[in-house]
This record gives C-alpha cells, structure tokens and sequence, in this order.
C-alpha cells in the first residue's frame, strides 16, 4: 500500500515535471533550442500567482489566468528580443543566450522581490482515503495528474487538428519547407514559446501548491530535472515529454522512498544515462540517419 | 632572427601568441604584487582564475575542436579538488608542506579525473548533440551527488570512508577531510600565483601538441567530416574519447590548484551552474581559440568582482552583457561591416585549425 | 588473362532495401590488381548504394564481398579502410577547415605510430615521423599537382582540385583499391583528360585497382578497361567498353526507346 502511495505522489510530481518537460520539448522540436531560461519563466509565473493571491487578494483561478498571461507574454518578449536576432547563429550561441537571460530573470527577480522565501498560500489541502483508510490520496495528486493529462490531450489535438498545430509540425520537420508553402515560421516559433510559457505558469502554481516557497531560483532545479524528463522521453517528442515527465517523478519519489533522499539525484540522473544508452534518442524520440 | 620567424609561423602563432599572453599577466601581476599596487581582492581572485582557464582549456577541447557540447566539466574539476584534499592530508598529516604537495595534488587529481573520464566517456560518447550533452550534464550532477554524500576521515590507522550516513569514530589525534554535504574542512592552502600560471602554460601546451598531432588531426577529421574520416580508417570514439579525457584531466589538475587555495570549500562549489559557466567563457572566447579562452575566463571571472560596487545590480549587469556579447557577435551586419574592414586593412585572415 | 589472379574485389550477389525498396540485387563483379574498372548507370541506378556499400557505411542485406579473399562482412568502415579500400565522395567531403597538406596528412592517421604522450612531450620519434608524413604527402599533393597550395585552407580550393585532394587524401591511406564516386564531375574537358592521365599514371605508380563511377563517357570509355553497367539496381551489362557501347540493352537504357 505505501508503494502505491508513494506511486500516486510520483504521478503527481511526474505530472509537473511533464507540463514543464512541455514547453522544453516543444521549443526544442520548433525553433531547435535548448530554452535553458524556461526554469525561470516558472519562477516569474510563481512569482505573479503569488503576488495576485496575496497583495490583490485574488482567488486561485484569476491568480492562475493572471500568470499564465504574464509568463506568455514574457516568453514571446524574450524570444523577440534576445533568440530571434540569433535564428542563424550557431546553436551553442543561442545556448549562451538562453544561460544569459536565466541570469537576468533570476537577478532582476532578487532586485525587484529580495532574495527572501515568500511562502505561497495554500492553495488545495486535505486528502481522502481508499481501501478502508489504509491509502491515502492527496486532493493536490489528484489535481495534478487529472490537469497533465487533460493538458496532454488539448495540446495533442492541437498539434494534430488544427491548422497552426500543422504549421507547428512542419516547421519542426523542415523550415525551409514550411517557408515554401507559406507559413509564417517567425509567427509559429512566437506561438511556441507563448504555449510553453503558458504551461510554465500552470507548472509554477502546481508546484508551489506542493512546495509552497517562492524564490528567485526556484525554478532553476525544476527547469533541470524537466529538461532531463524532455530527453528521457526523447526531445521534440510531445507524447515523449509527458512520458519521461512522468517516469522522472516516478522514479525520484521511490527513490526517495526506498534507497536514500540523499542519493534520489544521483539515481535519477543514472537511470537517464541507462536509458539513453539503450535508446540513444529517448525514449520515444526519432532515430536520425545520415545521407552519404 | 629564424627562430622568432619560425615562433610566429602560421602553425605556430596562436601557440606563441597564447603563451605570450599568459606571461606577460603573469609578469604584469608580479610586479603588481611585490610593490603592493594590487587589491586584496585581485589578489584572491589570480590562483582561481588560473584554475578556471586551465578548466577552460581543457573543455575547449573537448566543445571546440572534438565539437561535443559538455555539461560537466566542473564535475571533473570536483574530482580534482577533492582527491587532491584527501592526498593534501596524507601528506600533511606526514610532515610534508607546500609546493611538493600541490605537484602531487595536481597530478593526482589530473590522473584521477581523466580515469573517470574515461570510464565516463565509454557510455558518454555513444551519444550524439544535445543527448551527449545531457549525458555528460548527468554525470556532473552524479559526481556532485555523490561527493555530498562522502565522508573521508584520516587518523594514525589510516583513511576512513564512509557514504551517506557518517558513521565512522577517528583515533584520537585524527581528523575529517571530507564530511559530507559540509566539504572539504581544514585545507592547508599552498596555491599560488606563480604554480597557477605554470599549470596554464603546461595546459596551454598539452592543448597545443595535441592539436598538432596526428591525434589533433584526427579529433579535427571527425568533427568536419564524420564518414570522410572513418573512410580513411580514424576510429571516430576512439578521437573524441582521447579529447574528452584530456579535457577531464585538464579540469582535474584546476579542480586541485583551486581545492588548495582554500581552506575549506563544498562540493555543491562545482554544480552544473559551474559547468555552464566554464561553457560560457569557451564560448565567448571563440571555439577553438585558446588565448580567447585565457582571456575571456579571466575577465569574466573578474568582472562581477569588480561590479562589486554596483552592489545587487552586478549579476543583472554581468547577465546583460553576455546577452549584448551574444547578440552583437553574431549580428550579420556587424559581421559584414567587420569583414570590410578587416578585407580594407588587408590583414590576411586565418581561422580554423590554428 | 587476369581471371586466373586472385581479385581485388570480388562481389557476390550483392543486395540491399531501404524499408521494403529494393535499391541493389544480384550485383555480381570483380575488380582485378591494376585494372580500372567502370561502374555506370543512370541517376539513380544504385551506383553509390554499391561504394557505400562496399565501405560499409550501409550494410548490405544480401550477399558478399570479398576483398583479396578475405569476407568485410564483420567489418566497419574503419576496418574496410585498413583493409585496404579508399573511396572519394559524389558530395566532395574533405576536411573543410584543415590545410590541403593537413587534409592528406590525416590520411597517415594509422602509419603513424607515435603516441599521445610522445606528440604531447614532443619526443624525437613525434619529429620524425611527423617530418616524414609532411615529405609523403607533399609527395602526394606533387601527383595532383597541389604541392604549391600546400600551406592554403582546403574550403578555399576551387572545384576541381577539391577532387583532386580528395583522391590524394584516399591514396594516403595506401589502399590496395581505390574507389572514386564521379572524379570527373564539374570539371571542363581539359582537367578531365588531366585526370584521366593522373587516374592512370596513380594506377601503374602505386600498382593498385580503381574502380569508378562516371557519367562522363570519354574518360569511362577512355580508360576504364571493363564496364559494370547498372540500371534500376539490376546489372545491365558488363564488359569491355567496345561491348559495352554495343550493347543494345546498354543503349536502350541510356536513350530510352
């Protein structure tokens, strides 16, 4: 029973991890980078939700809309400014980049909030428990899992349905291609990252509904280990991202649970290396050939 | 007359140009400190500078020349830095001091991370792009992870190990070398100005002889043209193994001259941001390019230190500029106006391979 | 005369798909020492599935290839090169950023045998064979006419001496086979009668066979001394290239009907 329970909170971590593994995977697939500044953008997203339900005292829902509005527009902002001028610069530029302006989301956070924890307001609490009371499910896993999977399931037909969504997968499989055919690939990379960092700021509320402390870097770890769940799953891969999100928060919860909290990193990061080495493009990920 | 022709030939120049650089500073700081026109806070910062451009060496071999994106080289420079805390205190704890120990410590700590490295390589290297670089991000959260969790105790029975839990009781007389999560304790520092530029000069020139080798070549082949150079016999892993564990070795001897410049320091000193960092200052020195390296390591070292009277702002500061460096170094129209430029001066331009 | 030797290369019902294509079946030749054989077809008859897999970077599915006797099933491109194999590519792929002598150079990887220490300490026997390698292939660029470029970036060449470095490059791993992927392409009638020349004189100098693709037909009919002819990865013909121009089947494919 406790390895269910244990089982259940994995999810719900894992839950997490997916929706930020998201945005990760999803920028990666389109515009080709590693957005090492999407930890960040769930920081500001818990920053906003925090201050909307404390100093506007608003309710959950209009905090959480109040976020995610903030975070998509940050997310265009940045990639307007500092990714777009650098669309045919080399990657490892673009890395730099991306590293520069986690810097300055963390730092401009610290001037503008001070380095303190804020404790976030509960948001959802209480449990109930199923077989006779000897498991004991929280409302919050519940919560999570349920708004993964509904996430997972518009973003899918998204992707696949409509027209931006087909848009989105021909500029991930070739750009050049989709300019051809008339699509505004600079208008795709924008929606992208508006999605990604909207999803940031549900990620932010979840997660700090688990672990209620807001501060500067608090998404610094997240934004790793969901970057880790988006290659596990193999990257660009949407239904990838929310496998490997998944089994990430699996994997760290058992860990925790029956080897060692101390270790759970470690083992997290060996088992990303095992199953990289058996499927050197994750899980899911596309096999890449090359024409002689 | 022949031989500064032949110091400033094309193959040579950068070689020559790079090691000029490095002890002109070094000459510069000397005098700087001898008649006491340096600041305490230079001063603290030259031996950790000098460990984070041999660091940067070593890693702009591995992403520069091999061209494989490394996420943990700090984590090398981790097990540099505390092998050299537990061969320091042996020594020590025998009555040895000072410069001796820091040779020792820095071979040690070279040999020790380029065996890692090599074991790490075998998985690493199976990988390609962006998996390889998450991989080798693994492997220095996993070193990290597991350092926090070591226990290294030295008393008149020998060394002690534990991991996780500390459960070991030293004979009297005895002490802690490592304790966990709280590091490294107890260090006598040894590192100095004058050992730090060695190590960057003999970094400096196992680059270069590697460069200009037939393994050099070779490392080279396999980044320009994968299935040309396996089509005239180069064993592509076994090239890119050479570069990473050379590049992991190099981070080992910086992780031990920094580890004995300190008398006390943590594992968590070499996390991923580390690595990212030691990545930005290969990068922004130019792939490939080893005075670039030296210069920019020192100068972003140095510069959220001297920011140091902008007080909170420093880091936001430091962040705008790397963003301004990115974008303005890869501006097409800046590019093409540099180029005009350089073409009106007539300079002849060399890139690439030297 | 030369079916009683041993050949270089010899293939059996060689084959292989891509998903469910068929791209080459029941490819039978062989390529004698010292002889410079043709392989020509159409676009897309398969002529450089049949190079990539003679060097291994594709796998064939069916058959075998023999070289100086010996199976490459078990061996990687790698092991096919020090088996004594060497090809050029229809895509030019030299070494871009190295120097034209470094691009030959590399071609020494597996002669030199001085280790990783010994370039790093700068031992003598690093000088030695460094100064060796540098007087072979400037020898070798000497062939090419490429000694006086030497020194300039390989990227920098034009077209045709790309070709020609690339060739050099293949010859400095010493290969017992040499196998060129359309040599002549983008050159003008002149560099192709050099070539041809070169081909030649690389042939009687190292004592070694070449096997070409070509769509030029003065230099495949000039010098090649037998024709495989592919079409739809299906033999066409082979022979002599009187037969071979006589071929009506040769014809039809070439001209269609």
């Amino acid at each position: 029973m406790a390895f269910l329970s244990y089982l259940i909170s994995g999810l719900g971590l894992g839950s997490v991890y997916a929706i930020i593994a998201l945005g990760y995977s999803m920028v990666y697939g389109i515009a080709k980078m590693l957005n090492f500044a999407h930890g960040d953008i769930i920081m500001a997203g818990a920053y906003a939700a925090f201050f909307a339900m404390t100093a506007a005292g608003m309710p959950l829902l209009a905090a959480a809309l109040i976020s995610m509005v903030i975070c998509t527009l940050l997310g265009v902002t940045i990639e307007r400014l500092a990714y777009k001028p650098l669309r045919q610069a080399s990657s490892l530029s673009v890395l730099i980049t991306a590293i520069g302006v986690s810097y300055f989301l963390q730092n401009a956070s610290q001037l503008m909030f001070g380095s303190d924890t804020k404790i976030f307001p509960s948001v959802l609490s209480g449990s109930f428990s199923l077989f006779n009371g000897r498991l004991s499910v929280s409302y919050l896993s519940v919560l999570t899992i349920v708004i993964c999977v509904v996430i997972m399931s518009v973003l899918t037909l998204f992707i696949n349905k409509t027209k931006t969504g087909k848009a989105m997968r021909a500029c991930s499989e070739d750009k050049g291609a989709a300019v051809l055919m008339g699509i505004n690939v600079d208008a795709i990379i924008s929606i992208t990252f508006a999605i990604g960092s909207g999803l940031a700021a549900i990620a932010a509320i979840l997660l700090c509904a688990t672990y209620p402390s807001v501060y500067p870097t608090l998404g610094s770890m997240p934004g790793i280990r969901a970057f880790t769940a988006a290659v596990f799953g193999g990257i660009g891969s949407i239904p990838g991202a929310f496998l490997g999100g998944l089994m990430l928060g699996i994997i760290e919860t058992l860990a925790k649970a029956y080897i060692s909290t101390q270790l759970s990193d470690a083992i997290v990061f060996a088992v990303l290396i095992i199953v990289l080495l058996i499927r050197p493009t994750g899980l899911l990920g596309k096999k890449v050939s090359v024409k002689v | 007359m022949n031989v500064i022709k032949n110091l400033f030939s094309p193959k040579k120049r950068s070689r020559t140009i790079s090691l000029l650089i490095v002890i002109i500073a070094y000459a510069i700081l000397q005098i700087m400190s001898s008649t006491h026109n340096i600041s305490r806070l230079l001063m603290s910062l030259l031996v950790p500078v000098c460990a984070y451009i041999t660091a940067a060496i070593g890693l702009n071999l591995n992403v520069g020349f091999s061209g494989e994106l490394n996420l943990g080289q700090a984590g090398f420079m981790s097990i540099g830095a505390f092998t050299s805390v537990i061969i320091a205190g042996i020594f020590n704890a025998n009555g040895i001091e000072g410069i001796p120990v820091l040779i020792v410590c820095i071979i040690c700590g070279s040999i020790m991370a380029a065996l890692i490295g090599w074991l790490i390589s075998v998985p690493v290297l199976k990988l390609q792009g962006d998996y390889l670089a998450i991989v080798t991000l693994a492997f220095g959260q996993i070193i990290m992870s597991l350092i926090n969790n070591l226990y290294v105790g030295l008393d008149a029975n020998g060394l002690h190990f534990a991991f996780v839990t500390n459960n070991m009781t030293l004979a009297e007389g005895g002490r802690m070398l490592i304790s966990g999560p709280m590091g490294a304790t107890g260090v006598r520092t040894v590192s100095t100005l004058t050992a730090g530029a060695v190590l960057v000069i003999i970094a400096l020139l196992i680059a270069y002889n590697l460069i200009d080798s037939k393994s050099g070549r070779a490392i080279t082949a396999a980044r320009d043209n994968r299935i040309a150079a396996e089509s005239i016999g180069i064993s592509i892993s076994k090239t890119k193994t050479l570069a990473f564990v050379v590049s992991a070795s190099l981070g080992g001897a910086a992780g031990a001259l920094y580890a004995l410049n300190y008398s006390s320091f943590v594992a968590a000193k070499f996390d991923f941001n580390s690595s990212i960092l030691l990545l930005v200052y290969v990068v922004l020195g130019g792939l490939g390019n080893m005075s670039g390296t030296i210069i920019s390591t020192a100068l972003l070292v140095v510069l959220p230190e001297m920011l140091r009277f902008l007080q909170s702002y420093r880091m936001l500061i430091y962040a705008i500029v790397l963003i301004a460096i990115m974008l303005i170094s890869n501006n097409e129209t800046l590019k093409t106006k540099a180029e005009q430029f350089r073409n009106k001066l007539g300079a002849s331009k060399r890139k690439g391979a030297e | 005369m030369a079916e009683n030797r041993t050949p270089v290369l010899k293939v059996t019902d060689l084959g292989i798909d891509f998903g469910g294509l068929t791209a080459v079946n029941d490819l039978c030749m062989e390529v004698y020492p010292e002889e410079i054989c043709g392989l020509i077809g159409p676009n897309g008859a398969g002529k450089t599935t049949v190079f990539n897999m003679l060097t291994k970077v594709y796998q064939p599915s069916r058959g075998t290839i023999e070289l100086c006797g010996q199976s490459t099933e078990k061996m990687s491109t790698i092991d096919v090169n020090r088996a004594g194999i060497a090809r050029t590519f229809q895509n030019i792929r030299l070494f871009m950023n190295m120097s034209v002598l470094d691009n030959v150079k590399t071609g020494f990887h597996n002669d030199i045998s001085y280790s990783f220490i010994e370039s790093v300490l700068r031992l003598p026997r690093f000088a030695k064979q460094e100064k060796e390698a540098d007087q072979k292939a400037l020898e070798l660029l000497k062939i090419f006419d490429l000694d006086s470029k030497a020194d300039l970036i390989a990227g920098n060449l034009p077209y045709g001496e790309q070709r020609r470095l690339e060739i050099a490059r293949a010859l400095a791993t010493n290969p017992k086979l040499l196998l060129l992927d359309e040599p002549a392409a983008g050159m003008n009638p002149q560099e192709t009668e050099d070539l041809m020349k070169t081909i030649r004189f690389v042939r009687d100098h190292f004592k070694i066979a070449v096997l070409l693709i070509e769509h030029d037909m003065k230099l495949v009919m000039g010098i090649c001394e037998r024709i495989t002819v592919l079409n739809f990865g299906m033999m066409l013909a082979q022979g002599t290239p009187e037969e071979i121009q006589s071929d009506p089947e040769v014809v039809k494919a070439y001209l269609g009907e």
